[in-house]
């Protein structure tokens, strides 16, 4: 049996007892929920369970009221911001896929790119061989080299999300939140969005919240049922489905 | 470094822009002093005033549109700084004024004298040198446009909001300057001036000079602003205009982004005043008014914002409209002005060369569709391009 | 010359025994035709001193300059001017005594020190009055204007005075007076604390004039008295300061509450909403040239005939504008923005060209015209019904959004327009009405402050910023934030005038709205996802 402090040493992020409400009402009640480094990790649970308010609060976009959440152990996220915590290796994929639609494809992945993000330096970048080749191997991995000089406006909707995780990739992420990326997907992408993702998985930590189910059945990794706020329960995909009170909250008879 | 940004700045067609501001600030000064009077090609120094305004303006339109155009913040208060520049390029010409003044007080201008003030207020000193009053000219705009953003943007005001409260800002630097006891000389501000640098500002070589001046200006700031355009820089503007959450959540610092581009703007609209009032003879607080920064998001828009030779197009072709309309028709001036407003917003949104630039690319994207369909894709929403 | 030593004689003899012996007074105006400016004064007094109430004629005839006396028989006349002549005028018995030529009298001279020895007589005679108002004001012309000789006659009616408002009055009138005659330094004392109750500014004048003259014994009493009136004046002062500011901020509220609809609840940026408060304004001009012409008597009920006139005028032009070019372009705010501002350009000129670009004149109707002092303070009738109006219009407004099925359903629209629509709500039709309701309501306002403002053509433009930033600093898409929004700055406009000036005050306002704004950016009320609705 692991004690906490154990888990922490390991933990690449950690949150513990997390709470936020607004106006009374309680988007999340005292949340815990570790992801180690190199997991892919899902989570699902019923609108309202506080899925997006905890990506939220892991990204700077909301501060908890109480709680902890560190990055790597050490590093405190609540007291960062988003473009701190985006610097410090986690990137997130939006639930409405939002790419910079007046840009090229090959634009959006060079924004990307994690190098210096300073104004000066921005303003006298150039595309050095590295970058070019980086690009090129993320326009492979999200399959969209044939479409590198069109405007992301002109994408599907399943290759607007591939470059909005390509852009993800592109920022050499250590932990990737990924919001629902298969909805509005046909089944095709979808399956080809799951390989993607484990692909992914193989080199950082990524946590995906999905309704699909056979989605997450395809992924099958470690799977987190959120409800009202916190966490209802945690295992193997079996494991949480047959669970009687996911079933109850979520799943439905 | 530099260099490189430069070369990127001149690519494409903004070097032919480039190099006809650059004749024009060469040819209208020699066809006005050296063609004789009676030629066809002589232009008449009223002519060439006017011209020179239009391109003050045209800087003026340029530099909002690096914000509103680029950066999505529609700026209502940029007749503020465009003013802040030409005080401090007034305020330089009072000061040579000297002893000539009507009270022929050589170191206090005239309204100062009519207050009965002792001694030159302390914001007054060393505008009497023209670098000086040159660096307040870029100074002066930008702090302003720094305080003013640095809370604006970290607070995330946006949106109308920002319009709101910049208009707010221009509306309250026009009432202090109303005031006599602020020392810009109240209602009837800044006039009367006779030299710059020594030369006689009515003098028509002065006025060639000065109009040369405002085009090659207006060339430099087309070269920064197209460089800033073209830079990672400036596509990441362009991400925060179309996608704000986006550029935060991969790591850009969009507060410094947006400040960074508002103190720029802000000083380019400062250069724009300072060439506007030797060229006018005169900088009151009307400038400040809330009704001059609108007219200037007008110009952009129908010149298109969003491109760079737009905003001139757009600032030129209003005022000549301007010029015209109110020597014609002074009664149907803004009714014209305020049709358009609407005519613009409603029928015209991406602007003159927007649209046109717009019809180009729209033919490439279609290209480069039918050559995408020959591919494996799934097939593109042209629909969506077409809109 | 027998009646000048006559005259003479009665005045030592008055002098020597000053009562209020019912003698005759008639000798003592005649003796005013050769008396100079001292001799009068005193004559003033021994007039008044008769207290007889036929002498109110002929003195204040005195202080307009209309007593003449006769040159054939130094008799003393009020005289009237008929043609080239004169007609004389008994001074006591008001009887005609024929016409005279203007070279056969003599203009009795005055001047300002006799006018006020005049006023203060003329106070004290009508002490006695029968009638309760004259009392009463006989009362306060004494308190304004002191003087020991009216001592006696004020302690006389004092005496036989019942009317308690009156008898206050009268006690404080004697107070004044008394501070400044020969009276023990007890009977002072008191008087001091009868003036120190009195209050006013008056009151501090009166202390610190009698200061020097008093007994030193008396002057910490002063000091004391004078210190507490000035702190209640300082009290009145901000009381009249805060309604000063609540009367800025219902003018604010009046121009802000329709774009409370329009900015707050719909999310449209209309520029042109300082134009439909102009309109709104014109529309009372109308109405009133129209009454004017055609039913003079109707002038009273100008505004009540205008309000519906206003609001339909202002409330078809939203409607126009809402239907011909807004619709295209919800959801683009900025774009909004810039087309309304176009619209307001057009209003502009076309008023201009209609109207002309001076002001027109707008004239107030007699129920909203002059003003009653409340304590200290001053409160014009058109502030108090200005106020009064912006509330109830409040109020109204309120009612409409949460009572009433067009309120529900605009609720309902703003909240989540394509559900409403499944419902079977006529989404653009709301959309229109709505706008039209918050273009109206600034007809509305225009007519109110067309009664403040000046109409010209330029109306709007002033009110269009500040609106914005009521508005804005209220809270969007909150009626109360609006109300709290724009009483808050018209008091925090009028509290900064006074010691940094108008103009400054309002450049501060405006510099700490922004302030405001970057602190919270959503305003003092802001709209909080699902709760507030609940």
């Amino acid at each position: 049996m692991n004690t906490i402090a154990e888990t922490r040493t390991k933990s690449l992020l950690y949150l513990d007892g997390v709470s936020v409400s607004f106006d009374g009402f309680k988007a999340l009640n005292s949340l815990s929920f570790v992801v180690e480094p190199g997991e892919l990790r899902a989570i699902i649970g019923p609108n309202g369970a506080g899925k997006t308010t905890m990506m939220d609060i892991i990204t700077g976009k909301t501060r908890p009221d109480t709680g902890t959440v560190l990055f790597e152990d050490s590093i405190d996220l609540t007291k960062k911001d988003e473009a701190d915590i985006a610097q410090l290796g986690i990137g997130r994929k939006f639930q409405k896929p939002t790419v910079f639609e007046s840009h090229t494809v090959w634009d959006n992945l060079e924004l990307a790119l994690n190098r210096s993000r300073g104004v000066f330096a921005t303003l006298f970048y150039k595309l050095s061989p590295d970058d070019k080749a980086r690009i090129e191997e993320i326009l492979t991995t999200i399959r969209l080299t044939h479409r590198k000089d069109e405007l992301a406006a002109n994408l599907s909707h399943g290759q607007k999300q591939w470059l909005e995780i390509g852009m993800l990739l592109a920022q050499e992420p250590k932990l990737l939140l990924v919001d629902e990326p298969v909805a509005g997907m046909t089944d095709a992408e979808t399956a080809e969005t799951a390989v993607l993702l484990k692909e992914i998985a193989r080199t950082r930590s990524v946590v995906v919240v999905e309704h699909d189910m056979g989605f997450i059945r395809e992924l099958g990794v470690k799977v987190t049922c959120l409800a009202e706020g916190s966490v209802l329960a945690e295992g193997s995909i079996d494991f949480v489905s047959n669970d009687p009170k996911v079933i109850e909250n979520y799943l439905g008879r | 470094m530099i260099s490189g940004f430069i070369l990127r700045a001149l690519e494409g067609k903004i070097v032919v822009a480039i190099a006809i501001l650059l004749g024009v600030a060469i040819l209208v000064p020699a066809l006005n002093l050296l063609v004789p009077a009676g030629s066809a090609f002589h232009i008449p120094t009223y002519v060439m005033a006017l011209m020179g305004k239009y391109l003050c303006y045209a800087l003026l339109a340029l530099a909002l549109d690096l914000v509103w155009g680029y950066c999505g913040i529609l700026s209502l208060g940029h007749g503020a700084f465009f003013a802040l520049g030409g005080y401090a390029m007034g305020m330089y010409l009072m000061r040579q004024i000297g002893s000539r003044g009507v009270y022929g007080n050589p170191e206090l201008p005239d309204f100062m004298v009519f207050l009965n003030w002792q001694e030159l207020p302390w914001f007054w000193h060393g505008f009497d040198m023209f670098w000086f009053a040159m660096l307040m000219v870029l100074v002066v705009p930008g702090l302003l446009a720094f305080v003013f953003g640095w809370f604006a943007f970290r607070s995330r005001v946006n949106g109308v909001y920002l319009s709101i409260i910049t208009q707010a800002m221009t509306y309250a630097l026009m009432l202090a300057f109303f005031r006599n006891d602020m020392g810009f000389g109240g209602n009837n501000g800044l006039t009367d001036y006779k030299d710059i640098l020594g030369f006689p500002v009515q003098a028509d070589g002065t006025r060639a000079v000065l109009f040369a001046m405002s085009a090659i200006m207006l060339a430099l700031c087309l070269l920064i602003a197209s460089g800033i355009v073209r830079s990672k820089f400036g596509k990441v503007l362009v991400g925060v205009r179309d996608a704000e959450s986006r550029v935060r959540f991969l790591g850009f610092r969009v507060e410094h982004i947006k400040l960074f581009t508002f103190v720029v703007s802000a000083m380019m609209a400062g250069i724009a005043g300072a060439l506007f009032v030797p060229q006018v003879g005169i900088i009151n607080p009307g400038e400040f008014a809330p009704a001059n920064s609108i007219e200037v998001v007008v110009w952009t828009a129908v010149g298109g914002r969003g491109t760079l030779i737009g905003p001139i197009i757009g600032a030129v072709l209003v005022n000549a409209g301007k010029s015209f309309f109110t020597g014609a028709f002074p009664e149907f001036w803004l009714y014209a002005l305020g049709g358009l407003f609407i005519a613009v917003t409603l029928f015209l949104p991406k602007g003159i060369v927007g649209t046109i630039q717009h019809g180009f690319s729209a033919r490439k994207a279609m290209k480069a569709a039918r050559e995408a369909e020959k591919g494996r894709d799934i097939g593109t929403p042209m629909a969506q391009a077409a809109e | 010359m027998l009646i000048r030593f006559f005259s003479l004689v009665f005045l030592l003899l008055s002098l020597a025994a000053p009562s209020l012996a019912q003698s005759d007074p008639k000798p003592l105006i005649d003796a005013l035709g050769k008396a100079d400016f001292k001799q009068a004064e005193a004559l003033i007094g021994q007039i008044a001193a008769t207290g007889d109430p036929r002498v109110v004629p002929a003195l204040e005839a005195f202080a307009e300059g209309d007593l003449y006396v006769r040159k054939s028989d130094n008799l003393v006349f009020i005289a009237k001017p008929a043609g080239a002549q004169f007609t004389l005028v008994d001074p006591m018995t008001s009887e005609e005594a024929g016409q005279v030529a203007k070279a056969a009298v003599t203009k009795i001279r005055v001047n300002n020190n006799l006018r006020r020895v005049i006023r203060s007589a003329l106070g004290g005679l009508t002490l006695l009055s029968p009638d309760r108002a004259v009392r009463l004001s006989a009362a306060d012309a004494v308190l304004r204007s002191p003087s020991p000789e009216n001592l006696e006659l004020v302690e006389a009616a004092l005496a036989k005075e019942t009317d308690a408002e009156v008898k206050t009055r009268m006690e404080e009138a004697r107070a004044v007076s008394l501070l400044s005659s020969d009276r023990s330094v007890e009977e002072k004392r008191a008087a001091i604390e009868t003036i120190r109750n009195y209050g006013g500014r008056d009151a501090i004048g009166i202390l610190r004039a009698a200061y020097g003259s008093v007994d030193a014994s008396l002057q910490p009493d002063i000091d004391d008295a004078v210190a507490s009136i000035e702190g209640e004046l300082a009290l009145w002062d901000m009381a009249q300061n805060v309604w000063y500011g609540l009367s800025l901020g219902s003018v604010l509220l009046l121009a802000a509450i329709g774009l409370a609809i329009t900015f707050g609840v719909m999310g449209i940026i209309n520029m042109a909403h300082g134009e439909m408060v102009m309109l709104g304004a014109y529309s009372t001009f109308v109405v009133q040239e129209v009454i004017r012409t055609n039913a003079p008597g109707l002038f009273d009920w100008s505004l009540a005939i205008a309000l519906p006139v206003a609001f339909l005028v202002t409330g078809a032009v939203g409607l126009v504008l809402e239907r011909g070019v807004i619709r295209f372009l919800y959801g683009r705010p900025l774009e909004t923005l810039l087309a309304t501002w176009g619209v307001s350009l057009i209003l502009q000129q076309a008023i201009r060209s209609i109207f002309g670009p001076t002001n027109r004149e707008v004239g107030n109707p007699s129920w909203m015209s002059g003003s009653f002092g409340f304590g200290g303070m001053t409160i014009t009738w058109n502030r108090l019904w200005i106020i009064a109006f912006s509330l109830s219009i409040f109020v109204a407004l309120l009612v409409l959004l949460k009572r009433s099925a067009f309120g529900l359903q605009m609720r309902a629209v703003t909240q989540n327009r394509r559900m409403a629509s499944s419902m079977g709500i006529r989404t653009p039709w709301i959309d229109a009405f709505t706008f039209a309701l918050g273009s109206g309501i600034a007809g509305i306002a225009g007519v109110a402050l067309s009664q403040i403002d000046n109409v010209s053509p330029n109306l709007g433009q002033s009110y269009i910023i500040d609106s914005f930033m009521v508005v804005v600093f209220g809270g969007v898409g909150n009626l109360w934030g609006t109300l709290v929004g724009a009483m808050s700055l018209g008091i925090l406009n009028k509290f900064l005038e006074p010691s940094v000036g108008a103009v400054l005050g309002k450049i501060l306002v405006l510099v700490l709205i922004i302030l405001f704004i970057q602190k919270r950016p959503r305003g003092l009320f802001a709209l909080k996802g699902r709760a507030v609705e609940a």
